[in-house]
């Protein structure tokens, strides 16, 4: 950086990893702060743009902007009267929303593992099914997912497995398209020297082609993990669900309580974070540091 | 020595056809004997790399005849034969020095304690014993170039095949990185033929020098190189190799002239 | 082993494969313009007939019912007959998707200029950035109808503002940092201020950036705003009329609606495309393909 005068912060001289949380807390600090003040602000305006009748939006009161404590409590609070705790109620929503696309997720990492394999294998395969997996793509199928479900219904498929599906299918093209290009990634020489050491198809295949697409593979997954967990959410809007995250977003909705809905989001935040965690810890004990090196 | 361990009778290859069709090699004759140190040499286009795919049949001669080893060069490949080192290391990144030396003898299905034994004493040869659990991109371009050469002499071939591994080095590294090589081929008693851009390098490690020149590629003049052995820093000042270098380099003017 | 922070910014690459891959880059040449055009869009244009000819070939001779799997000239026939009140429906769907896509888009821009200027703004954003791409955005939507009113468009346009931040904030800011640091040098030597190397080095080395995060935000606002309309507001949409028409099983009238949703989509993207070659026609991707 050499034309902006940098702001040396005590921060930016430590590790990344102490540079990060402290960054994170400092941006969260000045979220809640201006959360609370712009609560004490627009109530002491009454809640109007100044001069005008016009109606501030969000709405300053405890109704739509309950205290950022009080969203905090509310997930130790019964969700209704002798209920369960929100946060419970709310775990087993992301437990039931997560296991949706965790099983989707699976199937098509699998398939589209395989579909890129069999591609890098047979330039005939690929000439024949990229175009089709190509242009699966152009179905948004996130914003079809609630029809999709409905969909499944009439084809007596299981809602939770259509959700499944829906996971899947945002899984695989991600997975395949990086498959092909991890597969094909190792030098031109370094397949020769494999040939020299007339290494079968399956050796070349497991001991240089597989660990050279890992780091491409797990690219693509950590990309279609939150895909998978939104497809699911979207996909458990329509009516007849009971269980999972969307549901529990839905209905809060409806019941128009801001405290149990920003509840619902931190735990719809907390699951996607936890899968992608999940991910990048199968990545870091599968890639050996070396492909994590910088450069 | 009577072994011949390459034999070329008019081979040829050309790639591509109709418009596209380019003569790589034409009427390419060469005997290399056991224990021979051979440099291809010549400007870009002339076919060297060419050549040394073709006898480890990383590529197929389009005409004429070619003997490695005193079977075809698939066979000789199937056997494993030859060991190969590239200008770039091509260290596969995720394993450990010593597991990408074990890797042609994994490939191979030699049993794990041996294969530990035979990496350690590559390692010990090309003197990176205690580099031996480290990663590749640890090691600075010449330590890594050793790794490949323990790795392409791991299981002993009969033939070392080098594709200017020195290039990508710089000059210092570079002279101490032929002399290594020459203690090696002395040591391992193993055939080289070794592709080369620079003329002073071929002169230095040879024991012939084949000068080849380009459109259509073929060898315009071989070289014999009768500096003694063992060969090193006084051999750089002899006029011998002075004589030989510029005997080298008018064979190379030679062969673009004509 | 220091885990490079570069890392998580490989996460917000853009995704441009996860939609109409393939369909800029391909730029013919001069010569047969329109034969190469057609080599290179027409197998995709006759596998689709002959996708449409084979779905609606087999539904008949099967005869499918139409809520199992509904025949194109059944959902052709919606779209004509539904014509007017679809692409109402895909207009105002549209509007909130541009809305979010234009209060977004403006946001991010003036962010990644900041995190060029204070490099605490860069290094507080990275966690919330990393963190969206982490979580499901989309769970805000209802919080949007909350606050800004569920019949109104802003409460869509907020959550397609906020989907459409991120990745034009991230592409952006590292198209103004990751400038070639000779041309900084070369800028430096010439004693230029600030402001001039923003202008005559960061904002042209960041533009190929922030035109592939466009054209993902493209298709990301249109899906957005669909999304967000499925957790309530007004029944005129596209969102709502998809999803009213799959709880009756009128399948076909969704499929129509999901039609008009891609040309929406497809248009939007192409209108990126255009406005990208004319911003900057210098852009190596855009060049015209050598032969020689």
């Amino acid at each position: 950086m050499t034309d902006a005068p940098e702001v040396v912060s005590t921060a930016s001289r430590r590790s990344p990893r102490v540079r990060r949380v402290v960054g994170f807390l400092g941006v969260l600090a000045v979220v809640v702060v201006a959360w609370e003040l712009y609560k004490v602000v627009g109530e002491a305006l009454g809640g109007v743009v100044p001069g005008t009748e016009l109606r501030l939006r969000p709405p300053p009161n405890d109704r739509f902007m309950p205290h950022t404590w009080d969203v905090v409590l509310q997930l130790f609070q019964p969700v209704r009267r002798n209920g369960e705790l929100t946060v419970l109620l709310l775990a087993k929503a992301a437990m039931f929303t997560l296991r949706e696309a965790l099983v989707g997720f699976v199937v098509g990492g699998v398939i589209g593992f395989g579909l890129g394999v069999a591609f890098v294998r047979s330039t005939l395969a690929e000439r024949a099914f990229m175009p089709y997996v190509v242009a699966s793509q152009t179905v948004p199928i996130i914003a079809i997912a609630p029809m999709v479900v409905v969909w499944g219904g009439q084809l007596d498929v299981p809602q939770w497995l259509s959700v499944a599906i829906i996971a899947a299918y945002l899984t695989f093209f991600p997975v395949t398209i990086n498959t092909v290009r991890g597969l094909r990634s190792p030098a031109p020489t370094a397949v020769e020297m494999m040939r020299s050491y007339a290494a079968t198809p399956s050796q070349v295949l497991w001991k240089l082609q597989v660990p050279a697409a890992l780091p491409y593979i797990f690219t693509a997954l950590k990309v279609s993990a939150t895909a998978s967990v939104i497809g699911a959410i979207v996909g458990e809007l329509p009516a007849g669900f009971r269980d999972g995250l969307g549901r529990a977003l839905l209905e809060f909705s409806q019941q128009f309580n801001v405290k149990k809905l920003m509840a619902a989001v931190l735990m719809s935040a907390l699951a996607g974070i936890l899968f992608v965690a999940a991910v990048t810890w199968f990545e870091h004990r599968l890639v050996a540091g070396d492909h994590r090196r910088e450069g | 020595m009577s072994d011949a361990v390459v034999l070329a009778r008019g081979v040829g290859k050309v790639f591509g056809a109709g418009a596209a069709r380019v003569e790589a090699l034409t009427g390419i004759d060469l005997r290399i004997d056991q224990g021979e140190f051979i440099s291809l040499i010549g400007p870009s286009g002339c076919g060297k790399s060419t050549l040394l795919r073709l006898i480890g049949d990383l590529l197929q001669p389009s005409t004429g005849e070619l003997i490695v080893n005193g079977k075809e060069p698939r066979q000789a490949r199937l056997d494993r034969d030859y060991g190969i080192v590239f200008q770039q290391a091509t260290l596969l990144d995720w394993r450990t020095v010593r597991a990408n030396v074990e890797l042609p003898l994994e490939i191979m299905g030699v049993p794990k304690e041996e294969r530990q034994a035979r990496a350690t004493e590559m390692l010990s040869l090309v003197q990176l014993q205690d580099f031996a659990d480290h990663h590749p991109w640890q090691l600075s371009g010449g330590m890594q170039q050793r790794v490949a050469i323990a790795r392409a002499l791991s299981f002993r071939p009969a033939l070392l095949l080098m594709d200017e591994p020195f290039g990508a080095l710089d000059e210092m590294t570079r002279e101490l990185m032929q002399q290594e090589v020459l203690r090696i081929w002395t040591e391992t008693e193993t055939t080289v033929v070794f592709v080369t851009h620079s003329i002073p390098e071929a002169v230095f490690l040879s024991t012939r020098v084949v000068v080849m020149s380009p459109r259509p590629g073929r060898i315009s003049q071989v070289v014999d190189v009768p500096l003694p052995h063992p060969r090193d820093v006084d051999t750089r000042e002899s006029d011998d190799y002075y004589r030989l270098i510029t005997e080298v380099r008018e064979a190379l003017r030679r062969g673009e002239e004509r | 082993m220091t885990e490079p922070a570069d890392r998580d910014l490989d996460l917000f690459e853009p995704r441009e494969t996860d939609v109409f891959a393939g369909f800029e880059g391909d730029i013919p040449g001069e010569p047969g313009r329109i034969e190469t055009w057609i080599r290179a869009y027409g197998p995709a244009g006759v596998a689709f007939v002959v996708v449409l000819v084979l779905w609606e070939g087999l539904t008949r001779a099967f005869d499918v019912e139409t809520f199992l799997l509904p025949k194109p000239s059944e959902i052709a026939q919606r779209f004509v007959v539904n014509f007017d009140v679809i692409w109402a429906a895909g207009f105002r769907t549209f509007f909130e998707a541009l809305g979010g896509f234009v209060v977004g888009g403006v946001m991010a821009v003036v962010m990644a200029l900041a995190t060029v200027r204070w490099s605490a703004v860069r290094e507080g954003l990275l966690p919330f950035a990393i963190a969206a791409n982490t979580t499901p955005i989309i769970a805000l939507a209802p919080i949007a109808n909350n606050w800004f009113n569920v019949t109104s468009p802003v409460s869509k346009m907020a959550v397609v503002a906020v989907i459409v931040f991120f990745p034009v904030m991230i592409n952006t800011a590292r198209g103004l940092l990751e400038v070639q640091p000779e041309e900084l040098e070369l800028l430096r030597a010439a004693a230029a201020t600030p402001r001039q190397v923003l202008r005559l080095v960061r904002i042209p080395s960041a533009l190929p950036f922030f035109f592939s995060s466009l054209k993902v935000a493209s298709a990301l606002s249109i899906i957005g705003a669909i999304v967000a309309e499925y957790f309530g507001g007004p029944q005129d949409v596209l969102g709502q009329y998809i999803l009213n028409r799959a709880n009756l099983f009128q399948f076909p009238d969704a499929w129509a609606a999901i039609v008009v949703a891609s040309i929406i989509g497809i248009t939007f993207y192409m209108v990126i495309v255009v406005a990208e070659r004319l911003a900057m026609p210098w852009h190596v991707s855009l060049r015209k393909t050598d032969t020689a």
